[in-house]
């Protein structure tokens, strides 16, 4: 039970990073490596928010997510649109968006390191104790996990009950056909990278509450947020979800009853066994 | 067998540059000969990930993970066999990951396996770690040989003829011609009744156990290995900067790459060596926006675009059909 409610917590902060992921790949076409390095610019700030001003990491969200916006807004109209301009095919632009990113993961990394060095960097914030079917939880997990339902809930409402939003789904099922029904495709897909890049620097923020963070540690999050992806289907909001929870009890079980060493081990079991039984994800439908 | 009259000549001055860099250890034996087998290792990796990644264009990141395998091989069964079948056995627990992997991700589409194995050298390292620390309680090896730097060189260099050698059988054979196809459109493959999912597998074995390999003619360079130095991701990435910055559509392409780029590594990592991340992510983004087709598709160009003056029918790019 614990296990359960643990993994659960955990789940609900990767899942934040994860439908950033699902969006930027699923809407905009670019698989973004260098999403993990938005989460830790996120921790970040978050901490320097919260040791210079006092800043309330949660009301630090209100700053945060529209600089990320913003940022990764201006990195996909510089960097990424002229790679979707030249690609002849998908698999084009996949190879090129792969290692443009790639870049930006290193220049970002390199840069951070620069700013904040490599120290492992933590804060005290809400350090108390919850208590969840009889056991005792941090208070900062709780509040990161309930902060992320309500991100999620509000783009699950911006994307199902909105015309804004159904045109951006429209475009992930389809892009040829959403521009055929008049939407504009190039627009959407930038909105998704940046909605994407905010919602995954919401995630890192909650994720500063409770975890310590350093300049290089990107590249663990951007795994596990593409394998959430993948295994929850690519651009599917629910998917991506239940996926998230799914490996957060897995990693939590591993650490707790193998060995903390093995998390990375166990997101790959379950990314192995979705790859060989459903490589389309867990509520995606058989490509024809 | 027949030779085209280029093709001799390659050989010929493939031999004499080879038979150059051998002597090389005869000259020097410090600075020099350090970095030249700094550029004969990434040689030797830069070209067997073209093997696989070259006509595919899927960007392998598995590198590390067979290159630490075939190091830790070395490692663990030194004090049992000789050097040579572990250099083997090295390339054959690569290959065999790389099927393993291969029958995982391959028959899907491209994507699933740039991300499995992105992953894949920390999954290696923290099982081996694992299983380290379970059974003997220990975090490293160590590696007692008779060799010097001169003759991991020298096995290095080898081992890069061996894996051209290889390369050139591969592209004169059925697996290179239907990878030529598969390369230019999968699905015009499959439907000419080739098994794309299979020799993709097979090539990326081949692939994998020439790193494996290559980690493992190293392994005695270091007298201790661990599984944070053995499976080092960095290596995979310099292996993909290094062999696009050369450009992949020949054989040689990564050679162009791999002698530059390892120069400028070394200054980096003597002048700034905090800044690596920096220059790499720089490399990359050069490769991407200025040199998509690696410095020796941008010099084809230029020849091309020279030789356009004349009437002879242009030759079209292999992109162009893709």
């Amino acid at each position: 039970m614990e296990t359960i409610v643990t993994g659960i917590l955990l789940g609900g902060t990767y899942a934040l990073v994860a439908l950033g992921l699902t969006l930027q790949y699923g809407v905009s076409r670019i698989m973004n490596l260098a999403n993990g390095e938005t989460l830790v610019a996120a921790c970040f700030v978050a901490f320097w928010l919260f040791t210079s001003y006092t800043v309330n990491p949660l009301w630090g969200i209100l700053v945060i997510a529209p600089v990320a916006f913003l940022v990764n807004w201006a990195i996909y109209m510089l960097l990424l649109r002229p790679l979707v301009e030249r690609a002849r095919n998908q698999g084009m632009l996949e190879v090129d968006s792969i290692l443009a990113t790639f870049g930006l993961l290193f220049l970002f990394q390199g840069l951070m390191l620069r700013g904040f060095g490599g120290a492992y960097t933590s804060y005290t914030f809400l350090a108390d104790r919850f208590e969840i079917f009889g056991t005792f939880y941090g208070l900062n997990r709780v509040v990161a996990f309930a902060a992320a339902c309500v991100i999620a809930a509000g783009l699950y409402l911006f994307l199902y009950h909105t015309r804004y939003g159904t045109a951006v789904r429209a475009v992930a099922v389809n892009p040829a056909s959403a521009n055929l029904v008049g939407i504009d495709v190039a627009k959407a897909a930038a909105l998704a990278f940046a909605l994407g890049g905010a919602l995954t620097a919401c995630g890192g923020t909650l994720i500063s509450t409770f975890y310590t963070f350093n300049a290089s540690m990107g590249v663990i999050f951007t795994m596990k947020a593409l394998i959430i992806v993948i295994m929850g289907g690519v651009g599917d909001v629910r998917g991506a979800v239940i996926a998230a929870l799914i490996l957060g009890i897995a990693e939590t079980a591993v650490a707790g009853l193998i060995d903390p060493g093995l998390t990375l081990a166990a997101t790959y079991a379950l990314f192995t066994l979705v790859l060989l039984f459903r490589p389309q994800g867990i509520f995606g439908r058989q490509q024809a | 067998m027949r030779l085209s009259r280029d093709e001799v000549w390659t050989g010929i001055i493939g031999a004499v540059a080879v038979a150059a860099a051998a002597t090389l250890p005869l000259f020097d034996q410090g600075y020099y000969l350090a970095i030249a087998l700094n550029m004969v290792l990434y040689a030797a990796l830069c070209t067997a990930w073209t093997l696989f990644s070259g006509p595919t264009h899927y960007v392998s990141l598995a590198t590390a993970a067979f290159f630490g395998l075939g190091t830790y091989a070395v490692g663990l069964g030194l004090d049992y066999m000789p050097f040579p079948a572990l250099v083997l056995i090295g390339g054959a627990v690569a290959a065999i990951l790389a099927g393993l992997v291969g029958a995982a991700t391959l028959r899907i589409s491209g994507v699933y396996f740039v991300i499995f194995t992105f992953g894949l050298a920390e999954l290696v390292r923290q099982i081996v770690s694992y299983l380290q620390v379970k059974l003997s309680a220990s975090m490293g090896l160590y590696v007692f040989t008779d060799f010097t730097e001169k003759h991991i060189y020298w096995m290095l260099l080898a081992l890069t003829v061996v894996v051209f050698v290889t390369g050139w059988l591969i592209n004169r054979s059925r697996l290179g011609f239907a990878m030529q196809i598969i390369g230019n459109d999968e699905t015009v493959a499959r439907h000419s009744g080739i098994d794309t999912a299979r020799l993709k597998i097979v090539l990326f074995m081949i692939s994998g156990g020439f790193i494996g390999m290559a980690g493992a003619i190293l392994a005695p360079r270091y007298s201790y290995v661990e599984p944070p130095a053995a499976f080092n991701p960095m290596i995979s990435f310099l292996v993909v900067i290094m062999a696009l910055l050369g450009g992949t559509r020949r054989l040689w392409g990564p050679l162009v790459g791999v002698i530059p780029f390892t120069i400028v590594m070394d200054i980096v990592s003597v002048r700034f060596p905090n800044d690596t991340s920096i220059v790499i992510g720089i490399a990359f983004l050069v490769i991407v926006y200025l040199l998509p087709d690696g410095i020796t598709g941008r010099l084809e160009q230029l020849w091309a675009h020279s030789r356009k003056a004349r009437p002879e029918p242009e030759p079209v790019p292999v992109e162009e059909r893709a």
